[in-house]
């Protein structure tokens, strides 16, 4: 099975289709960003971007991803290591506690902004509601995501 | 009495929790913790007073305790105890950093190992991190500042006492000599460490880095997604291992389709384990070996086991509502506090209510699904674990493979959240015992039905309450009729009155009572144990009293506090009315407590004192005529001594107004013939950001010492919200979660 992710393609042997591409990612390619949190696309721990739409990878098959671009956490940054915006709103105001949801949820931000780069209150409530935040920071996301926004605007990025 | 290791397994972790705090025991030698923590072949290692006698001298760098190390790279701090969410890998360092005079950009963090002989106690739990290691954190910066002030005078030639430091730097101000700490750090060696008695620390008003912003140290790795936490751990050669327990906790394992599950894909072994009789260690089980992780879950969907249920829970949640409908106006069986003359007060009164309050058992829920690598050879089994409790998970692993504790190697975790459900470390043990029959490391991990179906669960409760007010509307005795659960005789967690439990100490009469329904599936520690029901049950019902007495409830609550005082004097874990006024006053002021509201609308005040801390709440509600409940705006106050890091305090209030809301909304674990009837999210709907309600913090600026705050802010969420419903539309909410009568936040 041949799978692109983050631009790199990948070559996988005796990899199961049917298998959810959350494990793939995880055990086979080493990529541990996308998290195991309910195995039934409950809590969006393990989302990723397949061309660039959110998807649940703990219910996705490795297998439908194979002609697609795949995108994880582990690809957001810059080649030189800078952070996204995404990345770096979440840094600049704290927003995780534990910090398990949060790969899913700045690929989930990450999509929101790619297609509404300046969205309302309203649009990232519906676009962030798939993704569960055990420890209650959804304050602080809502108000990385406008940052992160405010920061794309600035550089110019779409 | 000196308490053992053996000791502190054998008690609830909650109890554990406080019996570990003087434990000593040895896991690391000195050359393997001097090998972990990367100091060997440099660095002057000294003892931290109370903790570790010898003194080490070698050059190159100054580490006078376990806490930092500098040398001419550097500064390294390292962070003793499991970060679970509550944000101590960032916090307890912060403190070394202040009475050090570190500039935090200078420093890198490092979680330490385990190790009891340096660190003491390694717990998460209790919101006890900040409070006991407050002392021990400030003393080790202000040895190792001492030191340097010390080779700096050397250095300059000057006393030093004309020496002043900043930033990192020795500062002289007569010849504005300015000298790095990394480049005095050889000059420290063989230096004596100073007795902690002759350390001057910091008053607040010299705090530099305390009270500020600073975001989490793990933060810039966690947006990579870097491999921190417990299920990201791989090593070599390692294979992926799941287990299944049975439904009913208590069953044994009596066939399963072995010979099926063995010929499936990917799969090595599948075994059954007979289990040690501890439900807090191993139960018995099948587990299966793959080699990955979908291997072993695909097979895992085609396991059939055969339980001999025999000796399994057979636990009944509608039994249990029944029975407690029964009992509640009976006398309880047995009377835990006893102040005054309850039946007297009660018989006196102008006016005499009672109230029946009822709230389900709840999970954990913590986002991530225990799991542990374990590697196993020569009769020594080492760890990667995300447990709140290493030190008594080394006992637990110990036990359950019947292996001395020195054979037993933990190494730290990020954990996926806590909450209470890491204190228990039987998923170690289920890792060790799989590994002690796999060839090479393994995984145990398992999955979020396993995780909701052997949770250690939030008890379950009824409250009967009755209580008397006087022709002035004033509280004059109380009753509280607890009907609760316990395992064969022994309370299950947070299933019994402590001593001292609120208000206690506040109330003339009072009687607290309990009678116990037999339970036998595990209960356990859920954030903010005991005070996150108990705190409804009886914030809720002051409110009813305030109400039938037609008064103010602010003014009541303030009448019950009563004239500022510790209720135990020289203890400062109990309550203080005085802090306990201060944060309601707050509060309400904040709120705009007292003013007009539309129809529909209502504010609702709430406080409890719990895990040291003083908290109240107000919430700001409208419900529409579908009983949808909309919570615009939580406004907290809360008075925990001085604040370590501001923006790590104010998210874990945030975080508690919203776990405390999405619980009380519509988390329900329901039991029938001992089986969990809920087995993913789907059926255990928690909040999500729509529904998360505008927070506004407040701390009190007090100077009493810092107390941790992972758990206090919970437990006055729920009566502060069923108070704003009731003031809204006169409806009194007595079950959570809510949606058991009708209620949704939305």
């Amino acid at each position: 099975m041949r799978l692109n992710v983050n631009g790199r393609e990948h070559e996988l042997t005796g990899v199961d289709p049917n298998a959810p591409l959350l494990w793939v990612l995880r055990d086979g390619l080493g990529l541990v960003g996308a998290k195991f949190g309910c195995g039934i696309s409950q809590c969006g721990a393990c989302t990723v971007l397949v061309d660039g739409q959110p998807v649940r990878s703990c219910s996705y098959p490795a297998g439908a991803a194979v002609e697609s671009e795949v995108s994880t956490v582990e690809g957001l940054a810059e080649p030189d290591g800078r952070l996204s915006a995404v990345q770096q709103a979440w840094v600049d105001l704290d927003v995780a506690q534990c910090g398990y949801c949060q790969a899913g949820q700045i690929m989930a931000a990450e999509a929101l902004l790619r297609s509404n780069p300046s969205p309302s209150d309203a649009d990232i409530d519906r676009a962030m509601a798939p993704n569960l935040c055990r420890c209650g920071t959804y304050l602080r996301i809502r108000k990385a995501i406008k940052l992160a926004a405010a920061k794309r605007a600035e550089g110019g990025q779409s | 009495m000196k308490r053992s290791l053996e000791m502190a397994v054998a008690l609830p972790v909650e109890e554990a929790v406080n019996a570990l705090e003087p434990v000593r025991i040895t896991k690391i030698g000195r050359r393997e913790f001097l090998k972990l923590t990367g100091l060997v072949g440099g660095g002057l290692m000294l003892s931290f007073t109370g903790l570790r006698a010898a003194a080490t001298a070698t050059a190159g760098a100054l580490a006078p305790n376990g806490f930092l190390r500098i040398d001419s790279e550097g500064i390294t701090l390292y962070a003793k105890n499991p970060e679970i969410g509550q944000g101590v890998k960032t916090s307890l360092p912060m403190i070394v950093a202040e009475e050090l005079d570190a500039a935090w950009e200078d420093v890198e963090v490092v979680q330490s190992p385990i190790d009891a002989e340096t660190y003491g106690p390694q717990v998460a739990g209790g919101s006890n991190s900040v409070r006991v290691n407050w002392d021990l954190l400030r003393t080790a910066g202000a040895t190792a500042r001492a030191m340097l002030v010390g080779a700096a005078a050397v250095r300059l030639g000057v006393p030093p006492a004309e020496l002043a430091t900043r930033d990192s730097h020795v500062v002289h101000a007569g010849s504005g000599a300015r000298l790095r700490y990394t480049e005095l750090a050889d000059a420290t060696a063989g230096m004596p460490v100073p007795p902690a008695g002759t350390l001057a620390l910091k008053s607040p008003d010299q705090y530099r880095l305390l009270g500020t912003r600073v975001t989490g140290v793990d933060n810039e790795a966690l947006v990579r997604g870097e491999a921190l936490f417990g299920i990201d751990q791989s090593l070599p050669g390692m294979k992926y291992a799941v287990y299944q327990k049975c439904p009913a906790q208590g069953g044994r394992v009596k066939s399963f389709n072995a010979s099926e599950i063995k010929s499936l894909p990917g799969v090595h072994d599948v075994f059954s384990l007979e289990g040690n009789d501890n439900p807090l260690e191993l139960m018995p089980g099948v587990a299966i070996v793959a080699d990955s992780t979908w291997a072993a879950l695909s097979a895992k969907r085609q396991l059939r086991v055969e339980w001999d249920e025999s000796t399994a829970a057979r636990d009944s949640w509608s039994d249990a509502v029944a029975q407690a409908g029964r009992l509640r106006h009976e006398a309880g069986a047995t009377r835990v506090v006893e102040a005054g003359d309850v039946d007297a007060a009660l018989a006196a009164g102008a006016q005499r209510l009672e109230s029946f309050y009822t709230y389900h058992f709840a999970s954990h829920a913590q986002l991530e699904p225990q799991n542990c690598v374990a590697r196993f050879a020569n009769g020594a089994v080492e760890l990667w674990a995300p447990t709140q409790t290493p030190h008594r998970g080394i006992g637990n692993v110990a036990n359950t493979l019947g292996i001395p504790p020195e054979r037993v190697t933990v190494h730290q975790a990020r954990c996926g959240g806590g909450f209470g459900r890491r204190l228990y470390n039987d998923f170690m043990c289920e890792a060790a015992a799989i590994a002690a029959r796999v060839d090479g490391p393994v995984k145990l991990q398992w999955t979020r039905e396993d995780d909701m179906s052997h949770d250690l669960f939030r008890a379950g409760g009824f409250h009967q309450l009755e209580a008397s007010l006087d022709g002035e509307g004033g509280v004059t005795g109380l009753r509280d009729h607890f009907i609760t659960f316990a395992d064969r005789g022994r309370p299950v967690s947070g299933g019994s009155f402590r001593p001292g439990v609120f208000p206690s100490g506040l109330i003339d009469n009072l009687r607290l009572e309990e009678t116990a329904l037999d339970w036998r599936t595990r209960c356990g520690a859920w954030r903010a144990p005991f005070s996150n029901v108990f705190g409804f049950v009886i914030e809720s019902f002051i409110h009813e009293l305030a109400t039938a007495a037609g008064r103010d409830h602010l003014e009541v609550m303030l009448e019950i506090f009563g004239e500022p005082r510790w209720l135990e004097p020289g203890n400062p874990r109990v309550l203080h009315t005085g802090r306990a006024a201060g944060v309601v006053r707050l509060a309400a002021e904040q709120a705009g407590w007292g003013r007009a509201m539309p129809a529909g609308r209502g504010l609702g005040l709430a406080f409890y004192f719990s895990h040291a801390g003083h908290v109240a709440e107000v919430a700001d509600v409208s419900v529409d005529a579908e009983k949808q409940i909309k919570v615009h705006r939580v406004t907290v106050a809360a008075d925990v001594g001085p604040i370590i890091n501001l923006s790590g305090a104010e998210n874990q209030l945030e975080g508690s107004v919203i776990d405390g809301l999405s619980t009380m909304a519509g988390l329900s674990v329901t039991f029938e013939n001992g089986r969990v009837e809920q087995s993913n999210f789907d059926a255990y709907p928690m909040l999500r950001m729509p529904d998360a309600p505008q927070v506004d913090v407040h701390f009190v600026a007090s100077d009493f010492p810092p107390s941790g705050l992972g758990e206090p802010a919970l437990p006055p969420l729920a009566p502060a919200v069923c108070n704003a419903v009731f003031a809204a539309t006169g409806h009194r909410i007595r079950t959570l979660p809510i949606s058991e009568e009708g209620f949704s936040i939305g």
